[in-house]
């Protein structure tokens, strides 16, 4: 049985802020580091969105592409986010009745840091194969966190997009999906802190490459390709610099991973990145491109993904929700003092 | 600030406006009743779920200076009477949009956001605003 993705939703907030608007508040050349990180801005919720409503507005993309699906014929729901609005009480639920899938179905909040969302394409992947459920639906959705003045501040972004996974009118076939997973501590939250903390440099080699080579390098050997043998290749985007050398690292060209990085304009979006970064290909793709996808999750894991686009493509109905590029035209810039505001960091009184 | 069991009753209308519809005279109600006031005994038992339409056109707004707790962190903000293309009219947000360009008669379309919270530790309530669409 073939699986794959039967469509697909994205949404970002409208706001955004720039990194010298940050630098300007902490005494930092934020334009410099901007441009070290490769990001000339970052997307920011407004105070009544959260990962319950980015979720939701990329599933209610996603469903509205596919009108012919019933929505009671959703057997599973993951959200997988770190920035779940509740500790306790799933947004997957939330999700779920927004777009009318309740009752006869199970849902689960996921959490692996940046991963989160690819781990419940795999878990959809399972369920849909085994024939456990006709679709479900995964969707990797962030409203990340950074210290102020940390180098987080200038990456921390929202955004999400949402998955459906089934087996019938597949736009998208989902040839192999594996994983590499160690315990590396790179980065991460205790319960109850309102921020992250990361390890630095050591985030770098250890972490994010060693994972995403590891699993890239798996792949390819698995399926027997070569980087050349794909139109289009997304990878974790925590910043613009590390996708971009990654790829170079694996052996894959600017143009293949253009489409599908998108944190330069929109910031890190966690649970969000790989997931944005894939919907922008899909966006662009037509029936035959084979694409390559590896997510990454701090803590630490990759999923990679061999993907070939079918020719079910031709009668999907896109148009039906906007396209990426619509999503991010038009954004509102924010000053800092409007940023700390709609993100919480200013104490208000009870 | 409303018990969990009304904010639980109220979702299939906040989140998915969700109404009902007189089977005996036609006429849409949001929020849903179980009971057509114009027809009223010959609508017993013919109420009929109902499906209002997400997107519509802005009828009239006004920009909210005085806000409550709730909306503490958006002031000021634009509330509008939105007609939905089925003709329902609904008060409620309007976000995302900058004053200036808000006008009576542009395309809107409902949103799920966060309504209020009951403080650090209680409920969060979701429920429909609009933005302007295409």
């Amino acid at each position: 049985m073939d699986v794959g993705i039967v469509s697909y939703g994205a949404y970002v907030p409208r706001y955004r802020i720039k990194p010298e608007e940050i630098g300007r508040i902490w005494g930092v050349d934020g334009k410099g580091m901007g441009k070290g990180l490769m990001i000339n801005q970052k997307s920011v919720p407004s105070p009544d969105e959260d990962v319950v409503t980015i979720a939701t507005e990329a599933a209610r993309n996603m469903m509205a592409r596919v009108p012919e699906v019933d929505p009671r014929d959703i057997g599973a729901i993951y959200v997988g986010s770190e920035s779940h609005p509740y500790a306790v009480k799933p947004t997957s639920t939330i999700v779920a009745e927004a777009i009318e899938a309740t009752p006869n179905m199970t849902a689960a909040d996921m959490e692996f840091a940046c991963k989160a969302g690819t781990a419940g394409i795999q878990v959809c992947m399972g369920l849909v194969g085994s024939g456990m459920v006709k679709y479900g639906v995964a969707i990797g959705a962030d409203t990340s966190q950074g210290a102020p003045g940390d180098a987080l501040e200038y990456s921390a972004s929202a955004g999400g997009a949402a998955y459906l996974i089934g087996s019938e009118k597949i736009i998208a076939k989902i040839n192999k999906t594996l994983s590499f997973t160690t315990d590396t501590p790179d980065f991460w939250r205790r319960e109850g802190q309102p921020y992250p903390k990361h390890g630095g440099r050591f985030t770098g080699e250890p972490a994010y490459f060693r994972h995403i080579t590891s699993a890239a390098k798996m792949m390819m050997e698995a399926v027997g390709t070569k980087p050349e043998d794909y139109d289009y290749a997304v990878f974790h985007q925590p910043n613009g610099k590390f996708p971009t050398r990654v790829a170079a690292q694996l052996g894959f060209t600017p143009e293949q991973i253009q489409y599908g990085l998108l944190t330069p304009e929109i910031g890190n979006t966690y649970s969000g990145a790989v997931p944005l970064g894939l919907a922008n290909v899909l966006d662009h793709a037509k029936p035959g491109d084979r694409i390559f996808v590896t997510s990454y999750g701090s803590g630490a894991g990759s999923d990679a993904f061999d993907i070939t686009v079918t020719d079910e493509m031709k009668n999907y109905k896109r148009d039906k929700a906007p396209v990426l590029e619509k999503v991010l035209a038009d954004p509102i810039y924010l000053d800092y003092g409007t940023y700390a505001k709609f993100k919480g960091k200013i104490v208000m009184p009870e | 600030m409303a018990g969990v069991a009304r904010e639980w009753r109220e979702i299939p209308g906040r989140y998915n406006l969700k109404g009902t519809k007189c089977g005996n005279c036609g006429k849409i109600f949001f929020p849903g009743r179980s009971f057509c006031p114009v027809c009223r005994r010959a609508s017993m038992g013919k109420m009929e779920d109902y499906d209002v339409c997400r997107t519509g056109k802005v009828f009239t707004f006004s920009v909210v200076h005085e806000a409550p707790e709730s909306n503490n962190l958006q002031k000021p903000y634009v509330v509008a009477m939105v007609q939905t293309d089925d003709g329902v009219m609904i008060t409620a947000q309007l976000v995302d949009v900058e004053f200036d360009k808000v006008q009576i008669g542009m395309p809107v379309k409902a949103v799920l956001r966060k309504l209020s919270t009951d403080g650090e530790s209680g409920i969060i309530r979701y429920g429909y605003k609009f933005v302007p669409c295409e």
